[in-house]
């Protein structure tokens, strides 16, 4: 077994291009679900509400990349405010099932034959609707040392991405921390309670949707970006449930938890793989155990398997306040 | 103390002893306000005018109507029919939020802490007009550094008064269910009111603790505010209250000053039924007992 390409492959996955996308799109889970208690199970409908109005205002209409990404802002804010205007007023629950309806329809749209030209069907659409953006790349290599390995074109995404990440982050840290981010979590306690004390609470729940939802669709800025190309399928129902895994795993409603979920989640889903593709290859797991071609799978199953042992014995997450939930209980 | 008690009694020297009768200087009017949930009318208060620097309760039987009657009147809930005012401000199809903006904010017979918020932040919530609550302001922290010192000053200073200042950094997930009740009063403060609404502020409350806070009951009218509370303790409603209203299958069956009351007919027939027994007699004649005691005692 070849443990360097193993630490190379699974080290550059923590800090790599999807770690990236799943903590922005985890940040603004947070927003959602960890800090206002808005149940959004349509995270994936931001990404990709984000990733196809880069692709399409430049590909399809040749807007300039960064005017695109204005309208990739405006776009989320609109879809945010046709997922809560109806909703917000309502049970939680109603937010829950038309988020999820609301992306899987993004979806469906955008893979569905009649708007082929404008959006590219099931195939989405690839080209070089980045060029602007590598153009900026300063890096004329890679990285190329023996234990990590970065292409130009991913060195220059990661090291935007992650500094989007670090602005972000703070900006989140400074908003929870200050009297409209207490408001925020005092409707995800008791919203009745707030609007007795004179808060108008739809207004609040409408803003955490729609910043959430802005920087859900960041993160399908950087989806679309690194790898030059939108596909419709990359953005179903698994993406948001992988992005409520992220949050969890990091433990809701802490500003850094969704930064270590998505490190942990990519560095066990490539190490898992890695091991175990190396592991049957060299024969120390036999043939009729695991196939080359199962690990694919079997790695989400040996996910799903951690994810449940960590709920049992640490069930606020990693950063999580186990006094918090122990108080959860109690309520 | 004596003599705010006379200084209130006499919003009521004029007032008729009568379901509905005028006050001198009301703080809420309702008219004709109901309610009906399927079948079932819940609340159908002709008229009901609530007296300024006041402390009015509001009894009856379980199932009265007395909380719907109050999600009603916060906006937390739409009647059937009626029109009812604050400060001669129509509040019909008013959100709750702007209801307690007015200066009328009430608190839950179901508690509500906000649990994983610890109890200083419950309160420093609470404050109105906060600059930091504004979505752009919360970015730039020396906006409403300043303001955030003062209410969270503000906020301790109350809750010294309720002797919760040694809980102030738990989770008033923690608080028990009485000091949960403290907590809510002392949050409701925090906004100001005018009007302070109360569902059954003593419930689960003991006495040592009910003692204290019937003082800052007190102590609220002292501050010129008025008061409306739902209480089935009695013992609260006698020593307390200014004036006692009683509602009854979600009609106003009668209303005067807590002596009257506890003597009046229609109430005890409300309270224990048509056809009470011996025993149900001999309670309300304790009650009655209790009532001439308290006399005796002013
Ligand atoms: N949401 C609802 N749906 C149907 N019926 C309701 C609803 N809320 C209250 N009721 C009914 O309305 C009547 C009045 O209830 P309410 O809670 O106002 O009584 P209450 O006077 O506050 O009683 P308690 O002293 O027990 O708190 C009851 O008969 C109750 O069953
Ligand atoms: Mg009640």
């Amino acid at each position: 077994m070849d443990f360097l390409f193993i630490a190379q492959q699974t080290l550059g996955a923590t800090i790599g291009v999807n770690t990236v996308i799943f903590a922005l799109a985890a940040i603004g889970l947070n927003m959602h679900f960890g800090y206002t208690g808005l149940l959004n199970f349509g995270q994936a409908g931001f990404l990709a509400v984000g990733a196809y109005s880069v692709a399409v205002s430049v590909e399809t209409y040749g807007v300039p990349l960064f005017i695109s990404f204005l309208i990739g802002i405006l776009n989320s804010v609109i879809f945010a405010l046709i997922l809560g205007i109806p909703t917000l007023r309502l049970r939680a629950d109603y937010l829950a099932i038309v988020t999820i309806a609301a992306a899987e329809i993004i979806r469906k749209v955008t893979r569905s034959a009649t708007f082929n030209d404008v959006l590219g069907g099931s195939d989405g659409i690839s080209g070089k609707f980045g060029k602007d953006f590598f153009d900026f790349n300063p890096f004329k290599s890679g990285l190329e040392t023996s234990i990590i390995r970065f292409s130009a074109n991913d060195l220059w995404v990661v090291i935007v991405g992650w500094t989007i990440v670090a602005i972000i982050t703070f900006l989140m840290w400074v908003m929870v921390n200050s009297p409209w981010g207490r408001v925020l979590k005092a409707i995800r306690e008791d919203e009745d309670a707030v609007r007795s004390l004179g808060k108008n609470v739809y207004l609040y729940k409408m803003q955490s949707l729609i910043i959430g939802g802005v920087i859900g669709s960041i993160a399908g800025f950087v989806y679309a970006l690194s790898r030059q190309s939108v596909q419709p399928d990359n953005y179903s129902t698994a993406l948001t449930f992988f992005t409520y895994t992220v949050l969890i795993l990091g433990g809701a409603a802490r500003v850094f938890s969704p930064i270590i979920g998505a490190m942990i989640f990519w560095f066990l889903i490539v190490f898992i793989e890695q091991m175990l593709r190396q592991a049957v290859t060299a024969g120390y797991i036999p043939e009729w155990l695991i196939g080359v071609n199962q690990v694919g799978q079997i790695r989400f199953m040996l996910m799903g398997l951690g994810l449940m042992l960590l709920m049992i014995f640490r069930p606020q997450g990693i950063f999580g306040d186990k006094k918090e939930l122990a108080l959860d209980a109690r309520a | 103390m004596q003599e705010r008690n006379n200084n209130s009694a006499e919003f009521f020297l004029n007032v008729e002893l009568a379901p509905g009768s005028k006050k001198m200087d009301p703080i809420l009017i309702a008219d004709r306000v109901s309610r009906n949930f399927g079948g079932l009318t819940a609340v159908d208060v002709e008229h009901l005018e609530v007296q300024r620097g006041a402390i009015t309760a509001l009894i009856g039987p379980n199932g009265a109507g007395k909380t719907t009657f109050f999600n009603l009147l916060t906006g937390y809930d739409k009647p059937n029919h009626g029109e009812w005012s604050f400060n001669g401000k129509n509040l019909k199809d008013i959100p709750p939020y702007r209801v307690a903006k007015l200066g009328m904010v009430r608190t839950f017979q179901l508690t509500k802490a906000l649990y994983r918020l610890t109890v200083i932040q419950n309160m420093a919530l609470a404050a109105k007009d906060q600059k930091g609550e504004s979505l752009l302001r919360s970015l730039f922290p020396f906006t409403w550094r300043k303001q955030e010192t003062e209410i969270y000053l503000r906020s301790e200073e109350i809750l010294k008064k309720f002797k919760l200042i040694d809980k102030k950094d738990d989770f008033a997930a923690a608080l028990s269910g009485g000091q949960r009740k403290l907590l809510e009063l002392a949050r409701a403060l925090m906004v100001e009111p005018e009007l302070i609404m109360l569902d059954e502020p003593m419930a689960g409350v003991n006495p040592a603790l009910k003692q204290s806070l019937l003082e800052h009951i007190k102590d609220l009218r002292a501050q010129g505010k008025t008061v409306l509370f739902v209480e089935h303790d009695m013992d609260m409603v006698m020593e307390i209250s200014d004036w006692v209203v009683v509602m009854a299958q979600g009609k106003i069956i009668a209303e005067g000053p807590p002596k009257s009351i506890i003597n009046n007919q229609e109430v005890i027939t409300a309270y224990l039924g048509a056809h009470h027994d011996a025993e149900l007699d001999e309670n309300s004649e304790s009650m009655a007992s209790k009532n001439l005691k308290g006399g005796v005692n002013q």
